[in-house]
């Protein structure tokens, strides 16, 4: 089966440069890879450094060592190590992301919000909007929200937004950070189907959820973060 | 998307006597993006801009633009009447104070058509046409077109400055706080159209800003300054979650939250 994504020996630490240049160290020695078409899930309490991981794999946090192989563009690039113009080809082709808050800009409509990475990646607008508002019906998310700025909705109803506009491309990895968090067991449900879907499709998967009943939905795998604490990896 | 950037920047530094205004600066900018220059008053990111745009010229260092017909131009080498053709065509440049990108004692539709002018259009009525084209885009409503910058709240003054330079079609824009000195809601709405601008023209834009918030929203790379040195540069979401210099965990732990 085809691994998009292979993660070896990488090691992330925090310097705090206000803080007398405290070193915290977060994980080392991270080796795992995930699989086209199936769901791995990354395991392990709070502090672990799960959410630590998906950032460095979309780049969002500096990698100290190791290597993150992404598969893009029919080549194979070490995302550690590539320039910042590389890692936006490759968010915008290859390594989707749902957040676990949505980072909200002023005055864009919901629609727009979610239809934006298609039109990104260069789908005609009304083309995107459709895909747009088909998810957004599926979320149960209503339509009188559409046409608003997401800031001053609900929770949940803007992690609805942020899930929509994660799952709305057809990016072949797609990461995922406690996409359920404040959703009630009704849209759940739908989140559950739209991982199956992907699965389906092809794409590799890799999330945190904190939801016991999801993570069994959804999870063929799991790792345990734990084993990539700091201390541990003499061992 | 191409494959060679629109300028490429290889150490450039600007010294005043012995005053470090930028040292050593070198980077390259990409069609379609969006760098922002991040740090406080006095880091050398106003110097640096100065330099880029030729309205200043460096100590040292060299810049060279690919001009529409594919070859890379050295800036410093031009003569001054080419580089103020590139400054009025291809270029724009956003002030943040408008007052100093607009002539304040013409009509707002002047102040547009007057670029048009510049690069050769003589035709009143498609001039007329294409200023209310631009002030409807930049939110300017078109029976303000007779009227004189002055008359203008400083939100307007500064979209209409916006309006003047997007509208020969530039490929690249500088912008020196375009967003300081404005009220927030003012400042939200600015930002929006900027946002909203750039991606649509798919502009190439290096905006100076000490605002990290107007950096998050409006650019993709950022390069962070400190007494006339770039002391880290990278994706602006890694650069502002993942910082790591001790001036930019600084900078970043000042940020007041609301």
């Amino acid at each position: 089966m085809a691994t998009p994504l292979v993660v070896s020996d990488v090691a992330k630490s925090f310097t705090m440069h206000l803080r007398d240049g405290i070193k915290l160290p977060v994980v080392a020695g991270v080796s795992f890879s995930i699989r086209a078409g199936e769901c791995t899930v990354l395991g392990g309490p709070s502090g672990a450094g799960k959410s630590s991981i998906l950032k460095m794999l979309y780049g969002n946090y500096a990698v100290d060592e190791g290597q993150i192989i992404v598969t893009h563009d029919d080549g194979l690039i070490d995302l550690a190590t590539a320039s910042p113009r590389t890692v936006l080809a490759i968010r915008r082709q290859t390594i989707g992301y749902v957040s676990q808050f949505l980072r909200t800009v002023p005055r864009v409509s919901a629609l727009d919000v979610v239809a934006e990475p298609l039109v990104e990646r260069g789908e005609d607008r009304e083309i995107a909007r459709g895909k747009a508002r088909a998810l957004l019906a599926q979320l149960n998310l209503p339509e009188k929200l559409w046409a608003l700025p997401p800031a001053t909705f609900s929770g949940g109803e803007q992690q609805r937004v942020n899930i929509a506009r994660g799952f709305i491309t057809e990016h072949p990895i797609l990461l995922l950070d406690e996409p359920t968090a404040s959703l009630d067991a009704r849209n759940r449900d739908v989140v559950i189907e739209l991982i199956a879907a992907k699965k389906a499709a092809g794409v590799a998967l890799l999330g945190i959820f904190h939801d016991h009943d999801v993570r069994e939905a959804v999870a063929d795998r799991i790792i345990d973060v734990t084993a990539f604490a700091p201390g541990k990896i003499a061992a | 998307m191409t494959d060679e950037p629109l300028l490429r920047v290889a150490a450039l530094s600007k010294f005043y006597g012995s005053r470090v205004g930028c040292d050593n600066v070198s980077f390259d900018l990409w069609p379609g993006e969006v760098l922002a220059v991040v740090g406080e008053s006095g880091s050398g990111k106003t110097t640096l801009l100065n330099c880029l745009s030729t309205r200043l010229l460096p100590s040292s260092g060299t810049a060279s633009y690919r001009m529409r017909d594919g070859q890379f131009r050295e800036l410093y080498r031009m003569s001054e009447a080419e580089r103020r053709f590139l400054m009025r065509t291809d270029w724009g440049f956003v002030h943040q104070n408008p007052a100093d990108g607009l002539r304040m004692t013409v009509s707002a539709g002047a102040n547009v058509g007057e670029r048009l002018m510049a690069v050769g259009d003589r035709h009143y009525g498609r001039i007329r046409a294409t200023a209310v084209d631009w002030l409807s885009r930049v939110e300017i409503d078109e029976d303000r077109i007779d009227d004189e910058p002055r008359a203008f709240s400083g939100g307007m003054r500064q979209r209409l400055q916006i309006a003047r330079n997007l509208v020969t079609g530039p490929r690249l824009v500088f912008m020196d706080e375009p967003t300081g000195g404005l009220d927030v809601s003012v400042q939200a709405r600015l930002l929006d159209l900027l946002r909203g601008l750039v991606t649509d023209l798919g502009l190439a834009a290096i905006v100076v800003t000490h605002d990290l918030a107007v950096a998050r929203l409006l650019s993709q790379r950022m390069m962070v300054m400190k007494d006339g040195r770039v002391v880290e540069s990278g994706l602006t979401d890694r650069v502002l979650d993942d910082p790591r210099a001790p001036y930019t965990q600084l900078l970043v732990s000042s940020i007041l939250q609301v």
